[in-house]
């Protein structure tokens, strides 16, 4: 009736089924090649697209790509939602470290650019460019997003979803605390001096909220070019996170919840921010533009938007996706992706993109577009993420990238929750960083 | 099996002694390098710290409360099938739901848990923005979500016991007590021995919480072995590093089963 365990080996079967599902970091199979199309038949380009932002994203794509290939018979593109960014370039990492062949042209987030092109999936695009009119074609993009185009002085990819953080503020909050709600708080002072009028005690309501979860780096960019001092500059290998006026900047959002006590203590989360403000938790909040069109529509209060207040100037990063053509695709598809990627990203397109999602559209031609300019008139709020480019800098895309990313978050929430001190903090991420950063040339 | 299984832990260890990342796209032997270097990070000393943690603090006190509620649900109750369901839910819950449910229960301001503290007259702390208490407020996610799944091995269990014992021990006198600890409990070992060791490898397997609500962080003060491995083979692109850190996590397990039975082992009654 009683004995002990004998069937020991049936227990190993648990383990084992563990083991199972690590096996995912097992190299992948290699894929098999598109068939080569038939004569006659249109070239068919596939397209991976991430989603990162709300809205019925996958009808409009599809929508843009059904009439390209209506207007070019020759060519049919098949879009693919692959899922977030990270997803679609883990996707089409493993595709290719697999020996497969790549989607003929990828949306991938703009500091992706080091990724790609260290790993040689990429190709440089100026002779494409060039052909397209050159200076007339490029120079039409704003500099600003151009800054994470470029690398070794080529053009890498070709701006597409893009966006700016900016400053979004509650009119009702500021009119009964006695701010003018026609004026955003134009430098750090103003900006805290409103939050302190703004909080209201034992966290009812905060004067300001900046998230500081997930991709902290991006919207402390903002703080730290308002400081004078970017976190990157044009190397791929380089890093100024221990810069004074870097840690100057750290300690200034540190100082937000600790000394001015206007935002909350430890980390606010990116996503439940844009609900705090719209529900009246918070006065005043840090968001990409991405999330305008979806604020409007919440919000039962007049919004302001203004730029990011600086503590010595105005300034912000740029972020989102471009558009990029692989090595390994087929000269032919290259063509026609090119020719999609130009669709994509043409002045029409561009204006459509922006009014249908909330990104910035990153020609300055899309912006005379009758359709933008009717949407301007409606909507101004749109405006002020444009304006704001003339002070945005580079995203922090470097070598490595998602790690320097990531060792460069660590550090700034070891500050922000009191477990460093900002100098300490930014000297660990720096030596953390250069130790990655050393085994590249430029 | 072999294929499936054997083959990709052995590829896993002979590919942790090869160095290759971002910067050495060719992989380049190196020994045990790989696990030198895990050894001297401070990163994966965290994270494996906080797993053993999470472990400790999740296995126990789910498997405990499992046995408790089903005890409790194992009777002639009204709407005992409507509770025992509304204890089971969660886990028909997907994980991912779940987090994005708990990432709005934990928010400071409106969260539904800080408003009952608040109510209470307590103070609403930052829950997942505190180094200290994320992981906690994480592995109390995780209870929540697995306590459903174990109290079904156990009623299960529970009624396969064989009456006549019981009624016996009645006889002679044992208290609910006793019967609980002499009889129940030890009658119910196999149970057990399954649902803590299933219970331990899903703790080291369930990440998907972390993507959705905190990413590891603040500072990797949530962040687990197993999206530790993710993050560095497809993030970071490290597969040198992953493939190291996956020897280590399935060692882990292994002792971890291995040592459940060897301590068990002797003691578990089957019935059969």
């Amino acid at each position: 009736m009683r004995h002990p365990v004998s069937a020991r080996s049936r227990w190993l079967a648990i383990p084992l089924a563990a083991l199972l599902a690590l096996s995912a970091c097992a190299p992948a199979q290699p894929g098999t090649g598109p068939a080569a199309p038939a004569a006659g038949a249109p070239v068919e380009v596939s397209f991976f697209y991430p989603i990162a932002v709300g809205g019925p994203i996958t009808k409009i794509i599809d929508g843009y790509a059904e009439e390209f290939n209506k207007a070019n018979p020759d060519i049919k593109v098949v879009p693919t939602f692959a899922g977030s960014y990270a997803d679609t370039l883990t996707k089409i990492q493993t595709t290719l470290e697999g020996g497969g062949a790549p989607p003929d042209t990828a949306v991938l987030l703009s500091i992706d650019l080091y990724t790609l092109k260290d790993a040689d999936y990429i190709i440089p695009l100026d002779q494409l460019v060039a052909a397209a009119g050159g200076q007339a074609f490029i120079g039409d993009f704003y500099d600003a997003f151009m800054l994470n185009s470029k690398a070794g002085g080529q053009v890498w990819g070709i701006p597409f979803q893009r966006s700016t953080p900016v400053l979004y503020f509650n009119k009702d909050h500021f009119k009964e605390s006695g701010l003018n709600p026609d004026q955003a708080p134009r430098t750090w002072a103003e900006m805290v001096a409103a939050a302190k009028k703004l909080t209201k005690p034992d966290g009812q309501r905060w004067g300001l909220e900046i998230p500081s979860d997930g991709f902290p780096y991006w919207l402390f960019q903002g703080v730290a070019i308002g400081n004078g001092q970017n976190v990157v500059g044009d190397a791929g290998n380089k890093v100024s996170f221990d810069h004074p006026a870097v840690v100057e900047a750290v300690q200034a959002w540190v100082d937000l919840s600790t000394k001015d006590k206007v935002a909350p203590q430890g980390i606010v989360q990116w996503a439940t921010t844009p609900n705090d403000f719209t529900s009246g938790k918070a006065s005043m909040v840090w968001h990409t533009t991405g999330s305008l069109t979806n604020i409007l529509k919440e919000a039962k209060f007049p919004v302001g938007v203004g730029f990011l207040p600086g503590l010595k100037q105005p300034g912000a990063p740029t972020g989102g996706g471009n558009f990029y053509l692989f090595k390994k695709t087929p000269p032919e598809k290259q063509r026609a992706a090119w020719k999609f990627v130009q669709f994509m990203t043409s002045p029409e397109m561009q204006a459509r993109w922006g009014i249908d999602t909330g990104y910035v559209a990153a020609r300055k031609s899309a912006w005379t577009t009758k359709a933008m300019q009717d949407y301007t008139a409606k909507t101004p709020q749109v405006l002020v993420a444009r304006e704001q480019l003339q002070h945005a800098r580079k995203e922090l895309a470097t070598h490595s990238g998602p790690e320097i990313v990531k060792i460069f978050g660590n550090g700034l929430q070891a500050a922000l929750t009191g477990k460093k001190s900002p100098q300490q903090a930014m000297a660990d991420a720096q030596r953390d960083a250069e130790k990655i950063l050393s085994q590249f040339k430029d | 099996m072999a294929a499936f299984s054997l083959y990709p832990v052995l590829a896993t260890a002979w590919q942790s002694l090869f160095l290759q990342n971002q910067a050495v796209r060719v992989p380049r032997f190196v020994g045990l390098e790989n696990y030198l270097a895990l050894a001297q990070d401070e990163t994966f000393q965290r994270v494996f710290g906080n797993t053993v943690l999470f472990i400790l603090g999740t296995v126990p006190v789910s498997v405990a409360l499992a046995l408790a509620l089903a005890l409790l649900l194992n009777r002639e109750l009204r709407a005992v099938g409507l509770l025992r369901s509304a204890f089971f839910y969660p886990t028909v819950l997907p994980m991912v739901s779940a987090a994005a449910i708990w990432l709005f229960l934990y928010q400071p301001n409106f969260g539904l848990v800080n408003q009952a503290a608040r109510a209470l007259g307590l103070g609403g702390p930052n829950w997942l923005g505190d180094n200290d208490l994320v992981l906690p407020a994480i592995m109390l996610m995780a209870i929540w979500k697995q306590t459903g799944y174990f109290m079904l091995f156990y009623l299960a269990g529970l009624q396969n016991l064989p009456g006549e014992v019981f009624e016996a021990a009645e006889l002679d006198g044992a208290s609910r007590w006793q019967q609980l600890r002499f009889i129940t409990v030890p009658l119910l070992s196999a149970t057990t021995l399954f649902v803590t060791t299933i219970a331990a490898a899903g703790s080291m397997q369930l990440v998907d919480q972390l993507y959705v609500m905190t990413q590891g962080g603040p500072d990797n003060a949530s962040n687990l072995l197993l999206f530790h491995i993710y993050e560095t083979a497809f993030r970071f692109q490290n597969q040198g590093h992953a493939h190291a850190m996956t020897v280590i996590l399935v060692a882990l397990l292994m002792v971890f089963t291995v040592t459940n039975f060897r301590h068990a082992g002797r003691r578990v009654h089957y019935d059969g």
